[in-house]
């Protein structure tokens, strides 16, 4: 009997962050263009398994993922129990271009979702000229919060179920049963802090609104996909961000929330295959 | 139609095992209509459907009439479907002491969510 296994493979790049040394675990697919997927705040690399095993994207992309340090199997930097962690605009480009250029990978493509998806905001203003194409997946310049952090992160209540039944209702109705609660249980697992820590990012250092007018489309192409379930950042966050970014292409999509690649991966398929399709062809053409 | 509430509860044994540990007087306000809702060790002991005669809650989820009826449709439209989309959107308030409902989110969520089932919940029936 032949073992069923996925295409999917995991490695552990040595690298430093914040100038201290850091093991940051990565996991591949493919081979082609590469594709580097950042995961949504409190949260690591396996909400992208199923990009990962779809030929049809493998086929022409490497796609990767790695785990912020404090999730999944990054563990967090020597010394993280005495201090708090906090994610800024600063420390996460770092690690994305210092990921990028570890691995030598040439003008990748950069897909992140929700905190990841605002970071490609800064990518493209700062550092188009680095990447082939930038998607933001429900992203936007700036949004309104909607709860207080400090419940995350308190001893009389649990931090994984607060984590999960805080952002349940951000995965559309539509969602299948078994990848909803796949992607709840991502959150469930959540690290003391970890989900607070990556907020400090997305609320407190990462107003792009200063930002957007430097984005050069024709630098970078960047596209803009957000689900109409999320009320997080809403269609309205990304439809106004998209605007003031000339040549950003929005789409939003049907039936999808906040989590489109783990909560529906089909669905989720029929609005990134295009988009991926165009960026493959204009690489062909280039 | 939330008079049916207790019973739906209580009859979902995964529902009221999550909510082992929770014992709290809450409040669900729909339109102008207090339901004060007694929970013991997750099961729904009390129902009151009369106005709210200054009995004590420690927090309370309201919102009109119509919001609620359009959480409830079985496939809620976007904004309409979370209990956090609505107090987002300021469709409902979320107010007092919130600890119990933060502490049992999935338990209170789930519970909020029964009426979607029309099976168990009319439309028509006392309490809106």
């Amino acid at each position: 009997m032949s073992a069923q296994l996925e295409p999917i493979v995991g490695r552990y790049l040595r690298t430093t962050w914040q100038g201290r040394p850091v093991r940051l675990y990565f996991e591949e697919a493919g081979g082609g263009i590469p594709l580097v997927c950042l995961h949504t705040a409190g949260c690591d690399t396996s909400q992208f398994r199923h990009l990962m095993t779809d030929p049809a994207i493998t086929d022409r992309f490497r796609v990767l993922a790695f785990d912020l340090p404090w999730r999944g199997k990054s563990p967090p930097p020597v010394g993280w129990q005495d201090e708090e962690y906090a994610l800024t605009t600063d420390s996460y480009t770092e690690i994305i271009r210092t990921f990028c250029a570890a691995l030598e990978l040439d003008k990748p493509v950069v897909m992140g979702c929700s905190m990841g998806g605002r970071i490609t905001l800064n990518l493209a203003a700062r550092h188009g000229a680095e990447f082939r194409a930038l998607i933001g997946l429900e992203a936007a310049d700036h949004q309104t919060p909607w709860y207080d952090t400090e419940w995350l992160n308190r001893p009389d209540v649990h931090g994984g179920e607060v984590c999960a039944g805080l952002i349940s209702g951000l995965v559309a109705p539509q969602s299948p049963d078994e990848a909803r609660w796949e992607t709840l249980w991502q959150y469930l697992q959540s690290g003391p802090g970890v989900f607070k820590g990556d907020l400090h990012f997305y609320r407190a250092d990462s107003d792009y609104r200063d930002r957007t007018g430097l984005i050069d489309t024709a630098v970078c192409p960047l596209y803009l996909l957000t689900g109409e379930y999320d009320f997080s950042c809403t269609v309205e966050d990304t439809t106004r961000t998209g605007a003031a970014i000339p040549g950003a292409k929005v789409t939003i999509m049907r039936e999808l929330g906040h989590f489109p690649m783990s909560e529906n991966p089909a669905k989720f398929r029929e609005y990134i295959l295009p988009v991926l399709n165009e960026i493959a062809a204009a690489g062909a053409d280039g | 139609m939330l008079d049916a509430l207790p019973a739906a509860v209580n009859s979902r044994p995964q529902l009221v095992h999550r909510g082992r540990f929770l014992t709290v007087d809450f409040r669900l306000t729909v339109g102008a209509v207090a339901h004060d809702i007694h929970i013991h060790q997750g099961r729904i002991t009390d129902l009151r459907i009369d106005g709210g005669l200054l009995r004590p809650w420690r927090f309370q989820i309201a919102a009109a009439r119509e919001v609620w009826e359009r959480f409830w449709e079985p496939m809620p439209a976007p904004g309409y479907h979370d209990i956090f989309a609505l107090t987002k959107s300021g469709h409902a308030v979320l107010e007092g002491d919130l600890l119990p409902f933060m502490s049992n989110l999935r338990y209170f969520k789930e519970m909020i969510a029964l009426p979607r089932d029309t099976t168990l919940f009319s439309k028509e029936g006392s309490g809106g």
